[in-house]
């Protein structure tokens, strides 16, 4: 890659859009030297306040993230948008459909709306969509909205890359107890019942803040709950003051916190060891030995995930050089 | 790692048609060839479509046209991505085009015209050939 991480920073900063797209492609890509590209980009960020967007599909989170998108663009700030679609497990390839809903922001100054696929697992969504949040922020961006899939881990993911988490549900999609048990409590800071001109919304809303009020919040606030209509504008002002608050808040504390750096890192070497030993395993030809004695029954995944990781550690030289011995 | 380094494609539909369902079938059809497919939905101006493949940095443009305006909105769009240095972004255009239309529309930049028949393996073919054979060109 002839190309100076530099100069692409130095133009993505002076608000070149093609060079902010490029920067993010090359490092989610994961081209050569991306970390070198990412270590250029970290001192500029860290001032953007970051909002996950989760819930389960088409519970309208696109289009309120498109709202709120253009009110905190009418309000002057500038903004990223991350929108998180699936990756098909079969073929690799990914539908990537929420700009559809976007499209009429997509060219309102200062907004820069950007789909990623979830790569499947071994991509490391969190860690990518940290990286290209902190690309955005460096950037300039004021605030980034993350968008996500609406279902599973990956939705955990990208809440762990976020400063604030949105969870959008909507009437019928299940009563308060459903909200519980599928453990969002834990990862929303803001309740939107969206949809609010159904019948069942005011009552979800009400379960909601009743089994809130149960919970102990320690470490923070209590969450809100907050009636939206995305579609017909409906509670958009409320939702609106709450966001701004939170925009505010952000802007007066910065540090991250030292779990989510120790977490970081440990996500950084874990995604290498991974990468490392997938390509070793493979590259010599022991991963398909195991496999092939596995399937003629004459041996079992658990011995030779036993027998592999010591030929690994030794063929990687993991172990060398540690601990001062010669 | 074949996850990674994947190729992207805009699939676009510009002006007042409404019907999408080609679009839709080439952007599945895309998917399941592997791409990451960004599919903007209907009557999209030519602004809003080189906005968005700026954005998305993606490799290949794909205009879906059955207005009969193909000729003024592909040069439109044509001219966008060149306005943004981004000239190296292949264009396709499929729907209904006449083929008298078929040389004026490459002599604009249009690497192929696809028109109703042809097959999805054929169009992945010719993304893969000019991803192969064109490498990113980085212009900050």
């Amino acid at each position: 890659m002839e190309r100076s991480w530099e100069d692409l920073i130095q133009a993505m900063r002076q608000g070149s859009v093609r060079a902010l797209s490029q920067m993010i492609t090359a490092v989610e890509n994961r081209e050569t030297g991306w970390h070198e590209g990412m270590k250029a980009v970290y001192p500029f960020s860290g001032s953007a306040c970051v909002i996950g967007i989760t819930g389960s599909p088409g519970a309208g989170k696109s289009t309120l993230t498109s709202v709120i998108a253009r009110r905190m663009a009418e309000q002057g700030l500038s903004l990223g948008i991350i929108a998180v679609d699936p990756s098909s497990p079969f073929s690799g390839g990914a539908l990537l459909g929420d700009r559809l809903r976007m499209q009429e922001i997509s060219t309102l100054p200062g907004i820069f709306i950007r789909s990623m696929a979830t790569r499947g697992s071994l991509g490391g969504l969190c860690q990518a969509a940290r990286d290209v949040t902190r690309i955005l922020d460096a950037s300039g961006k004021d605030v980034i909205l993350i968008e996500t899939v609406g279902v599973g881990q990956d939705e955990i993911d990208v809440v762990r890359a976020s400063d604030f988490v949105m969870l959008v549900l909507f009437p019928g999609s299940g009563d308060g107890i459903q909200v519980i048990k599928a453990g969002t409590m834990e990862i929303a800071d803001l309740f939107v019942v969206n949809k609010a001109d159904r019948d069942g919304a005011d009552e979800m809303a009400s379960e909601i803040a009743a089994m809130l009020s149960l919970c102990a919040f320690e470490d923070r606030p209590v969450p809100q709950v907050v009636r939206t209509s995305a579609l017909n504008r409906i509670g958009i002002d409320e939702l609106m003051s709450v966001l701004t608050g939170i925009v505010r808040e952000r802007k007066k504390r910065r540090l991250p916190g030292s779990d989510e750096v120790r977490e970081e890192i440990l996500e950084l070497v874990e995604r290498e060891i991974s990468r490392l030993v997938r390509q070793d395993l493979a590259k010599n030809g022991r991963l398909q030995q195991s496999v092939d004695l596995i399937l003629a029954k004459k041996s079992d995944p658990y011995t030779a995930a036993a027998r592999l990781l010591p030929l690994f550690v030794r063929s990687s030289g993991a172990c060398s050089g540690q601990e001062g011995r010669p | 790692m074949d996850q990674q380094g994947k190729i992207r494609v805009l699939i676009a539909k510009p002006g007042l048609d409404g019907h999408e369902r080609g679009a839709r079938v080439v952007a599945f059809g895309l998917r399941d060839e592997g791409f990451e497919v960004i599919y903007t939905g209907l009557r999209q101006t030519p602004e809003q479509i080189v906005n968005a493949a700026i954005q998305e940095d993606v490799r290949v443009v794909g205009l879906s046209i059955l207005s009969g305006a193909h000729l003024s909105l592909t040069q439109k769009v044509i001219e966008g991505l060149r306005r943004n240095r981004a000239d190296d972004v292949l264009v396709l255009v499929g729907g209904v085009i006449p083929d008298a239309d078929r040389t004026a529309l490459k002599d604009m930049g249009v690497a192929e015209v696809f028109t109703s028949g042809v097959r999805i393996g054929d169009i992945a073919a010719l993304i893969r050939l000019h991803a192969d054979a064109v490498p990113v060109q980085v212009q900050p």
